[in-house]
């Protein structure tokens, strides 16, 4: 005999008050800013949709957003091959593994603003390490504090040497757990090198690789503090990213309505590549 | 094809092996003649994966060489060797489907595809997989995985020899047995040399012409299932083998005559050798119940479907005796009586008596 009642909802309220209040009104309360003007003292105004108007027509956001993109797709060509590389070349068994593994986390141990300020210093022309190797031994013209290329190609080095070791380290779990009876297998077939790692180690990675892109894609189309510490968004607005846009809107200006509409925009662009991204990559296996 | 031969094999895991006790393998002479169907057995740890992976290639022996047909190949890779090997876990490459499967050892080799084709598709219908050919392997279940592993290794029509490395580990019972017998309908059909290594001896005895017996990284008998079964060499191949295995009783040799318990027993033929530990080994089916002979008590009777194992203690001795259904209740004092044709005196292990005439 079955009864049935309502009472299961009990078991689901706990986790609905815990999402209420660390997402649901936190994001309320943005899309309550947005669609309203206010001069302060608690007074506001119903502006309809003309902040998400404004946001979308501006050729500032155009440009962060052109930036943002271009930031991401950079680190995400040179961390995920880079990455597969250094982990198909890292041992899978002995003393050098442990050794290996601290290696790789190391850089992802170090607090952001604390990975801004190292390479600030660092890459400072005359006066930081790299700096004075590029321009005094190198005699390459590096400036990243005057020259939008020079400053490109710091924050770029700079995230790929804090989060390669994500998808090493991801990658490297994926290989590890593929049993020498593969390889064996392999090597009787005659497959070749290329052969074992496009049809036995890729395929194995895979699941642990759909997790390492998106998790860089989400970090790095999300990137505030590195870039803000080490060029403030500098020289002029070449490396201003979307949030460093974003803080300046809000923060700095203190347009709480278009701040609040380009926030929005800003999370509906980020889940929407995200979704992509995962729908792509794991279409296959639906078949 | 080709014959098989392995001279002084020996093989140690450890860099510098000193005393016998750090081998793998010990000492192995052995031929494996073009076209033959072998089982490798014996228990885990025995050294039948390391012997199998030395003569696919994937381990270079410490010492000794392998020989294909007179020819050595001990230095050669495994993909020079021309051999097929189905491993514990059925290997597939996810990726690919069952087709492309079945053709990619052919492909690497550069075979026409033409060919390749052709070879496919008489391998799909002697495993009746023709139906699945289009699918992507990731989705098979485990049996048809093994059997796709298996058509890779029979694909190429020139292997000199098939290796099977417990290859039925990971299928379900009842598909153990169909699976079995497919192996050894291939064997009829292809003619290829064969090596099945297991540590289940229905596996083994069913499958080989000729059971090579392991144990510590030693052979200890070579025959087929029947002699195995019958004329044990050694008390390990007795209990290894049967079920329940052979009886392994103590026993006392003097002058020529063999006692157990007090009591004279006949042996099938005169005694060899002298000193060591004698023992006396007879197999439970050819221990009967009788009016005279060795008095024992009944201690324990199973009934397993068939027949009945009853476990007799004489002295403090347990014999067992396989015989029709319960003839006897626990408790009962009974007589034994060991067919003297199959009772054998064993010497440190190793068979001491002369086979009867």
């Amino acid at each position: 005999m079955r009864t049935e009642n309502q009472k299961a909802w009990f078991f689901v309220l706990p986790v609905l008050l815990l999402v209420a209040f660390n997402a649901l009104i936190p994001i309320m309360t943005v899309v309550n800013y947005s669609v309203q003007e206010t001069f302060g003292n608690n007074v506001f105004f119903w502006q309809g949709l003309d902040w998400f108007q404004q946001i979308l027509t501006s050729e500032r956001f155009h440009a962060a957003l052109g930036r943002q993109f271009l930031f991401t797709f950079l680190i995400l060509i040179i961390e995920v091959p880079l990455g597969i590389i250094v982990a198909l070349s890292m041992p899978r068994k002995g003393v050098w593994v442990p050794v290996c593994l601290v290696l790789m986390a190391l850089p992802m141990l170090i607090p952001w603003n604390v990975v801004g300020s190292m390479w600030n210093i660092f890459a400072l022309p005359n006066i930081g390490l790299l700096g004075y190797f590029m321009n005094d031994v190198l005699g390459v013209n590096y400036d990243m504090t005057q020259q939008p290329f020079s400053a490109w190609v710091t924050i770029v080095v700079m995230d790929v040497w804090h989060w390669t070791s994500l998808v090493v380290l991801l990658s490297y779990a994926g290989l590890v757990s593929i049993p020498d009876a593969y390889y064996q297998a392999a090597k009787i077939d005659g497959a070749s090198p290329w052969k074992v790692f496009r049809y036995i180690q890729l395929p194995k990675m895979k699941t642990v690789l759909t997790i390492a892109i998106l998790l860089r894609f989400m970090d790095s189309f999300n990137i505030y503090t590195e870039p803000f510490v080490l060029t403030g968004g500098g020289p002029g607005n070449s490396t201003t990213l979307l949030s460093i846009d974003l803080v300046k809107i809000a923060l700095g200006q203190f347009d709480l309505g278009p701040a609040a509409a380009m926030s929005l925009i800003y999370f509906a662009i980020t889940l929407l590549v995200s979704w992509l991204f995962y729908t792509l990559m794991t279409k296959d296996d639906a078949q | 094809m080709a014959k098989i031969t392995l001279s002084n094999l020996k093989h140690s895991y450890l860099p510098n092996p000193s005393g016998p006790d750090d081998y793998a393998l010990k000492e192995i002479d052995l031929d494996w003649q073009d076209g033959g169907a072998y089982a490798l057995l014996g228990p885990s740890g025995c050294g039948k994966s390391t012997l199998l992976n030395i003569i696919s290639g994937l381990l270079h022996p410490s010492e000794g060489r392998i020989l294909f047909d007179d020819k050595d190949v001990t230095d050669l890779p495994p993909d020079r060797r021309n051999i097929a090997q189905v491993f514990q876990f059925p290997v597939i490459y996810d990726t690919m489907t069952v087709r492309e499967n079945l053709a990619f050892p052919l492909r690497n080799r550069g075979v026409a595809e033409a060919k390749i084709a052709e070879r496919v598709a008489e391998i799909a219908g002697m495993l009746e997989v023709e139906e699945m050919l289009d699918t992507r392997a990731a989705h098979l279940s485990p049996d048809n995985k093994q059997k796709i592993s298996m058509g890779r290794g029979l694909v190429r029509d020139d292997v000199n020899v098939v290796m099977f490395d417990e290859p039925l580990t990971v299928i379900d019972p009842h598909l153990k047995w169909k699976l079995r017998s497919k192996l050894k309908e291939l064997h009829q059909r292809v003619r290829a040399t064969m090596i099945y290594v297991t540590h289940d001896q229905t596996e083994a005895l069913t499958f080989a012409d000729q059971v090579v017996v392991m144990q510590e990284g030693e052979i200890v008998q070579i025959g087929t299932p029947v002699e195995l079964f019958e004329r044990p060499q050694h008390t390990f191949v007795g209990h290894f083998i049967g079920s329940p295995g052979m009886n392994i009783l103590p026993a006392t040799v003097q002058d020529g005559r063999v006692q157990f318990h007090g009591q004279d027993i006949a042996v099938e033929g005169a005694v060899t050798g002298d000193g060591g530990t004698t023992e006396l080994g007879v197999r439970p089916e050819f221990v009967t119940l009788s009016d005279t002979g060795i008095p024992a008590r009944v201690r324990k009777v199973a009934d397993v479907g068939r027949h009945a194992v009853i476990e007799a203690m004489v002295g403090d001795t347990a014999v067992k005796a396989v015989v029709d259904h319960a003839e006897v209740e626990q408790g009962a004092e009974v007589h034994l009586a060991f067919a003297t044709h199959q009772t054998r005196l064993y010497r440190d292990g190793w068979l001491s008596t002369e086979a009867a005439r």
